[in-house]
C-alpha cells in the first residue's frame, strides 16, 4: 500500500499517470468518465476522508433512515474492477511541481503526469465569539451528520445559522430528529440566492407553518451560556435566542489551501483559477468542482462540477469539450415545499420585465422575468408549485420564443391542460438531463440506435438517473420521438402477449382456456410477468370463477390476491371483512374488536363503511380469518380487483327524508356482485333520497332512490381523478335495475383494458354514454341475455375464498412464514401511537439498532393483549 | 459434500412458479421454483435470493410474482414492482441496486442452498 513510487518511469508512456486528489462526487465523476472513455487509464485516487465518494445531494436522507452505505456512489471493489488505485485517509500535504510528485501526510509519494485537484469546499463558519463550543457544528459530511445525531440526542432546541438551500436542508434534519428548530438568517429573506423577495416571503410562511421558526435580518454577535438551554445567541438588535445546539450553514469556501501553498493562481476571494479546460496556472494540474474558480465564479452545485469533470477528461484525451459556465437553475423540495429557480429570477438584467402570480390561500408564488421585447425568458422563481419548471427551463435555456401572452405560462389554466411546451418543440440541443448533460439530440440518437424503451434509453444515455427531476420530460421526449417515427404506441399487454386485454379475454373465452400454461403455450412466449399473470387470473375468474388459490392459479396472483389480504409497506397485511351495506351487528363489532385485540392489530374505519385491521403477519392470517369466519364474517375482497363495497345511507327505515329502503338495496347488490373479478376495483353506493348522503354519484355504480323507484348513475369515480357519474336510467324497478347493472358490468369486464376504471373505460368507448345506453338498455349488440347469463354464472359460483382457503390444508401451507422455522420476521417492528401499534420508521429502527438507545417497542409475538415493554430488538 | 450447502426443505415445500421463504443462518432467503418445458420434458429450476427488498425495505421478495424479461428469470417485488434478475440479483429497474443470489439445487427431493456461514 505505501510503497514509494518514482516519477520517471511513466513520463513517456502512452497513457499518462493521472492522480486525482479528492474523492467527492465530482472527483468520482471524473474517474467514472475517464475510465469509461479510456479503460486503460492509469489512475490513482488520493482520498482525504476515510470514505469513498457518497451522495451529498441527498445527505439529509441519512436522517430518514438511509445509511452511509445507501449514500455511497462507489466501492473499493468497483474501483478495483476499473483498475483504479485508491488510497483512503491519504491527505495530500505537498506538491512538488517540478518533479511532478504529490506527498501525503503519511509520507506516501505518488508521481503524476497530470494532477487533478477535486478537493471540494468546506463550510464557512462566521467568526462569532463562542462558535467553537462542543455543540456548534457544521453540515457537510457524513461524519458531521454523526456528530449532529449525537448532539441532537442530548438537545431539545436546535438553531441553524443560514437560511440558504443547505441551511433549510439542515433545519429539516433537526426537525426530523425531533428538535424545536429555528433558522437564523442574516439577510432579510430565505434562499436569497435563488428566490426573490416575494418568493422568500411565501417560503418563510410555508416553512413556519411546518413548525420551524424563521428569524430573518438577524446578525449574531456572540454565543453565551444559556439560562434554559445550553447556549444563548445574542443578536445585534438586542434580541436573544436560547438553544442547545447550533448548526452553521452560512455558505461554502473552496478548499484551495494546497493550491495556495504551492503557488497556483488563486482568486481574490479564494478558489483555484481555471481555464475552459479546467487547467490551473500549471498546465499539468487541473482543478474541478467547488474548489475551482472559473471566470471569477465558484459553482456550488453538483451538475456544473460534473460538467467540469467531463471538460477535464475531454482535454486529457485530446477532445474538444470545454467548460463554458453552467446553468444554476434548481428545482427542489425543502421540507415538502417545492422551490424552483431559473436563470435571472431576480430580474437584474437591464430593462427586463416581470410577471408575478401569487395565490396566498394555496401558498403558490410564481414569477417570470422576460426580455425587454418579451420574446425571451430570462428567469423564473417558483414557490409552492414547480410543475411549470421543466417547461420554463426549456424556454430559458434554449431561447425559445415566448408565446404572445407570456403570463399564460404561469397562470392557472381555466380551460384544462396547462400550456406545456411539447417535446417536439424543443431543439436537439435542448438539455433534458442536466445532471448527466444529456440533450434531446442524445436521446434521439439513442432511439436511432434501436433503443425503443424508456429503460434502455435511461441506461445508455444515463438521462434521469441523477436527481430524477427530468423523468417526466424524458418520457415526453421519448414518446413524442417514437410516435413521430410511426412507432405505434402498442396496446400489447406486455412482452409475453402481443394482445390487448380485450383480445386476451376473447382468446380465453373462445378457446375455453383454463390455465395460464395453456394460454402461454397457445398465444404467448416466455414465462409471463407481473403484468400478464394477474390479468390472465382476473379473466379466468371472470369467465370460469374457479377458486383463486387453486394450484394452477396461485402463481398468477399479485401478493394481495395470493394471501387474500392487502400488503402494507412493512410486509404485514391488512384484513377487511365484508360488511354489506355498512350494516353490522353489535356482536360482530365485538368480535372484530376481540380479534384485533388478540392479534394486536391496528384498527381503522374505512371510507367504504367497514373496518380495516392492520399489522397482521402473514402466518397469522389463517387463524385470524378462522376466528372471523366462525363469527359469521366473509372476505371483503379489499385485496382484489373486484367489488369492494356498496355504501349506503340509513334510508327510509329510519330517516325522516328517505323515500326507499337504501340499506336493503345496498346489501342485496353487494351480495349479488361480491367476488366478481373485474379489470379494476368497483365501488357502489345507494342513497335513500335525493339528498345523496351515500355519495353515489362518485361511484362506478350509483343508485339513488326516487318516489317511483331507483335512478341509476354509472361510471363515476372519486380518488385521484374524480368524475361525476352520468345519469343512465331513471325510476327503475329493482329487477330492471339489476339487469342493467349485470349487463353493464359484464360488458366492462369483457372490453376494458387492464386496470382501467369504469370512468376511463366509458370515456374511451366510441359514442360514450349514448353508446353504452344503446348496448345495455336497447340491446343494440344483441348480447344482453348473454351478459346476464355470464353474470348469473359468477353469482351462482360465488365462494368465500377465505373459507375455502382455511379449510384446505395445502392452501394453508402457503401462509407459513418460513419453510424451515417457526420464527417471525425480525424486520417487522411496531411502536405505539395513540394507544395502537404502528410500524416503526426506518429512523426508529436504526436508532434501536444503535448501541444504547432503547425505544418502546410493542411486542406482538405473544398474541396476547397488546402490551409494551422495553426491548432490544435483534439487529436487522 | 461441501459444508456451505444447506439442506433447507423438501421439494414438496416449494410452490410451483412461485416462492417460499427459509431462514438460513439467521438470514431470510427467498426460494423460487420455476417450471419450464424444454425438449418436451418438464424442468424445475430452483432459484434462491435474499428475501429483503432493498427498495421497499421489507422482507417480502418471496411473495413477488415470477416472470421473464427476454431470457432472464425475474421476480417482481410485491411492494413497488421492481424486478430483480434471479440469475444475477441485478435490479432491472435501477442499475445501482443488486440483491444477493445463492446457488440452489435439488438432490433426492431435498432443496440445497449454498451460503457462506459467515453471512
Amino acid at each position: 500500500m505505501t510503497q514509494t513510487k518514482t516519477s520517471n518511469q511513466t513520463h513517456s508512456s502512452a497513457t499518462p499517470r493521472v492522480v486525482v486528489v479528492g474523492n467527492g462526487m465530482v472527483g468520482h465523476h471524473f474517474v467514472d468518465q475517464l475510465t469509461a472513455q479510456q479503460p486503460s487509464a492509469n489512475i490513482t485516487v488520493l482520498c482525504g476522508e476515510g470514505r469513498l465518494a457518497y451522495d451529498r445531494v441527498h445527505l439529509s436522507e441519512y436522517f430518514s433512515g438511509k445509511s452511509a452505505e445507501d449514500l455511497a456512489l462507489t466501492t473499493m471493489k468497483h474501483y478495483q474492477e476499473l483498475g483504479v488505485e485508491v488510497h483512503l485517509n491519504a491527505w495530500v500535504e505537498s506538491i512538488d511541481r517540478d518533479k511532478q510528485v504529490v506527498i501525503t501526510q503519511s509520507g506516501l509519494s505518488v508521481s503524476y503526469d497530470k494532477l487533478v485537484l477535486a478537493t471540494g469546499s468546506y463550510p464557512f463558519v462566521p467568526p462569532i465569539p463562542g462558535h467553537q463550543q462542543a455543540h456548534c457544528l457544521v453540515y457537510r459530511t457524513i461524519d458531521d451528520l454523526e456528530q449532529i445525531e449525537a448532539s441532537a440526542d442530548s438537545s431539545k432546541v436546535g438553531v441553524v445559522v443560514g437560511g440558504g438551500l443547505l441551511g433549510l436542508e439542515a433545519a429539516n434534519a433537526l426537525k426530523e430528529a425531533g428538535l424545536e428548530t429555528h433558522v437564523v438568517e442574516f439577510a432579510p429573506q430565505l434562499m436569497a440566492v435563488q428566490v426573490d423577495a416575494g418568493g422568500g416571503r411565501l417560503l418563510k410562511d410555508k416553512i413556519e407553518s411546518l413548525g420551524v421558526q424563521v428569524h430573518t435580518s438577524k446578525a449574531t454577535e456572540v454565543i453565551e451560556t444559556g439560562d434554559r438551554c445550553r447556549y444563548k445567541m445574542c443578536f445585534k438588535d438586542g434580541e436573544t435566542l436560547e438553544t442547545d445546539m447550533i448548526l452553521f450553514s452560512a455558505g461554502i469556501r473552496p478548499s484551495d489551501q494546497l493550491a495556495r501553498s504551492f503557488d497556483l493562481a488563486i482568486g481574490d476571494r479564494g478558489g483555484i483559477v481555471i481555464n475552459d479546460h479546467c487547467q490551473t496556472s500549471d498546465e499539468n494540474i487541473y482543478a474541478i468542482g467547488e474548489c475551482a474558480l472559473w471566470q471569477n465564479k465558484i459553482y456550488g452545485l453538483v451538475a456544473p462540477g460534473y460538467t467540469m469533470a467531463r471538460a477535464a477528461v475531454s482535454h486529457l484525451l485530446g477532445d474538444s469539450t470545454r467548460f463554458e459556465g453552467a446553468d444554476m437553475s434548481t428545482k427542489l423540495k425543502l421540507m415538502g415545499v417545492e422551490v424552483g429557480s431559473i436563470g435571472d429570477g431576480h430580474g437584474r438584467t437591464p430593462n427586463s420585465l416581470s410577471y408575478v402570480y401569487e395565490n396566498q390561500p394555496k401558498g403558490v408564488y410564481k414569477k417570470i422575468v422576460v426580455s425587454e421585447d418579451e420574446k425571451l425568458l430570462l428567469g423564473a422563481v417558483l414557490v409552492g408549485d414547480t410543475s411549470d419548471y421543466d417547461t420554463l427551463l426549456q424556454y430559458c435555456l434554449n431561447e425559445i420564443e415566448l408565446p404572445d401572452n407570456p403570463e399564460s405560462l404561469i397562470l392557472p389554466s381555466t380551460t384544462g391542460a396547462a400550456p406545456a411546451l411539447g417535446a417536439d418543440a424543443l431543439p436537439d440541443t435542448a438539455t433534458v438531463c442536466s445532471c448527466h448533460n444529456v440533450s434531446k439530440g442524445d436521446i434521439v440518437s439513442a432511439i436511432d440506435d434501436g433503443n425503443c424503451e424508456l429503460g434502455q434509453i435511461k441506461s445508455c444515455t444515463k438521462a434521469s438517473t441523477g436527481c430524477g427531476g427530468c423523468a417526466a420530460l424524458l418520457k415526453n421526449v421519448v414518446d413524442s420521438e417514437l410516435s413521430a417515427r410511426g412507432v405505434e404506441v402498442k396496446k400489447d399487454i406486455c412482452e409475453h402477449f402481443a394482445y390487448s386485454r380485450q383480445e386476451l379475454f376473447h382468446l380465453i373465452q373462445v378457446g375455453r382456456i383454463q390455465s395460464f400454461d395453456d394460454l402461454l403455450n397457445q398465444h404467448g412466449e416466455g414465462l409471463g410477468c407481473e403484468v400478464c399473470k394477474p390479468a390472465a387470473a382476473s379473466i379466468f375468474a371472470s369467465l370460469w370463477n374457479d377458486f383463486v388459490l387453486q394450484p394452477d392459479h396461485v402463481s398468477l396472483q399479485d401478493t394481495n390476491d395470493t394471501y387474500l389480504a392487502n400488503m402494507q409497506k412493512d410486509g404485514t397485511y391488512s384484513v377487511v371483512p365484508r360488511v354489506p351495506g355498512g350494516e353490522i351487528t353489535p356482536d360482530k363489532l365485538i368480535l372484530l374488536g376481540q380479534v384485533a385485540k388478540q392479534y394486536s392489530l391496528y384498527t381503522k374505519i374505512t371510507g367504504g363503511q367497514r373496518i380495516d385491521l392492520f399489522g397482521a403477519q402473514v402466518e397469522h392470517l389463517p387463524d385470524i380469518w378462522k376466528a372471523l369466519i366462525d363469527g359469521g364474517f366473509e372476505t371483503g375482497h379489499a385485496y382484489a380487483k373486484s367489488l369492494r363495497t356498496v355504501k349506503s345511507c340509513v334510508g327510509s327505515t329510519w330517516c325522516r327524508y328517505g323515500v326507499q329502503d337504501s340499506v336493503t338495496q345496498a346489501i342485496e347488490l353487494e351480495n349479488r356482485y361480491k367476488g366478481l373479478r373485474s379489470p379494476h376495483k368497483l365501488k357502489f353506493a345507494v342513497s335513500g333520497c335525493t339528498r345523496e348522503c351515500a355519495e353515489a354519484q362518485s361511484k362506478d355504480i350509483g343508485v339513488i332512490a326516487t318516489e317511483n323507484g331507483w335512478n341509476l348513475y354509472v361510471c363515476g369515480n372519486g380518488g385521484m381523478k374524480p368524475r361525476h357519474a352520468d345519469l343512465f336510467a331513471t325510476d327503475l324497478d329493482t329487477p330492471t335495475l339489476v339487469a342493467y347493472i349485470d349487463r353493464l358490468l359484464m360488458f366492462y369486464v369483457r372490453t376494458a383494458d387492464r386496470l382501467q376504471r369504469t370512468s376511463v373505460w366509458m370515456e374511451s368507448l366510441e359514442g360514450g354514454l349514448a353508446y353504452l345506453q344503446d348496448v345495455v338498455i336497447n340491446d343494440s349488440l344483441g348480447i344482453a341475455s348473454d351478459l346476464e347469463n355470464q353474470m348469473q354464472h359468477v353469482v351462482d359460483t360465488y365462494q368465500c375464498e377465505w373459507k375455502t382457503a382455511i379449510e384446505n390444508q395445502s392452501s394453508r401451507k402457503r401462509f407459513r412464514r418460513f419453510v424451515n422455522s417457526d420464527s417471525a420476521d425480525s424486520n417487522i417492528v411496531f411502536v405505539e401511537e395513540r394507544n395502537q401499534i404502528r410500524p416503526a420508521t426506518e429512523a426508529e429502527k436504526k436508532r434501536m439498532a444503535s448501541s444504547d438507545e432503547r425505544i418502546k417497542v410493542v411486542d406482538v409475538t405473544e398474541q396476547s393483549v397488546a402490551h409494551t415493554k422495553n426491548l432490544q430488538p435483534e439487529t436487522a | 459434500m461441501n459444508d456451505n450447502w444447506n439442506d433447507v426443505c423438501g421439494t414438496d415445500d416449494l410452490i410451483k412458479n412461485s416462492g417460499v421463504c427459509a431462514l438460513i443462518n439467521g438470514k431470510e432467503v427467498a426460494i423460487f421454483s420455476q417450471l419450464t418445458v424444454a425438449n418436451d420434458s418438464l424442468q424445475n429450476s430452483v432459484y434462491a435470493s435474499e428475501n429483503y427488498d432493498p427498495i421497499g425495505r421489507a422482507n417480502v421478495l418471496y411473495r413477488g410474482l415470477l416472470g421473464s424479461v427476454a431470457d432472464k428469470t425475474v421476480v417482481a417485488s410485491p411492494l413497488y414492482k421492481q424486478r430483480y434478475c434471479l440469475q444475477t440479483g441485478q435490479c432491472l429497474d435501477d442499475d445501482s441496486v443488486k440483491i444477493d443470489v445463492y446457488p440452489a439445487r435439488v438432490v433426492n427431493d431435498r432443496v440445497l442452498i449454498k451460503m457462506d456461514t459467515a453471512q
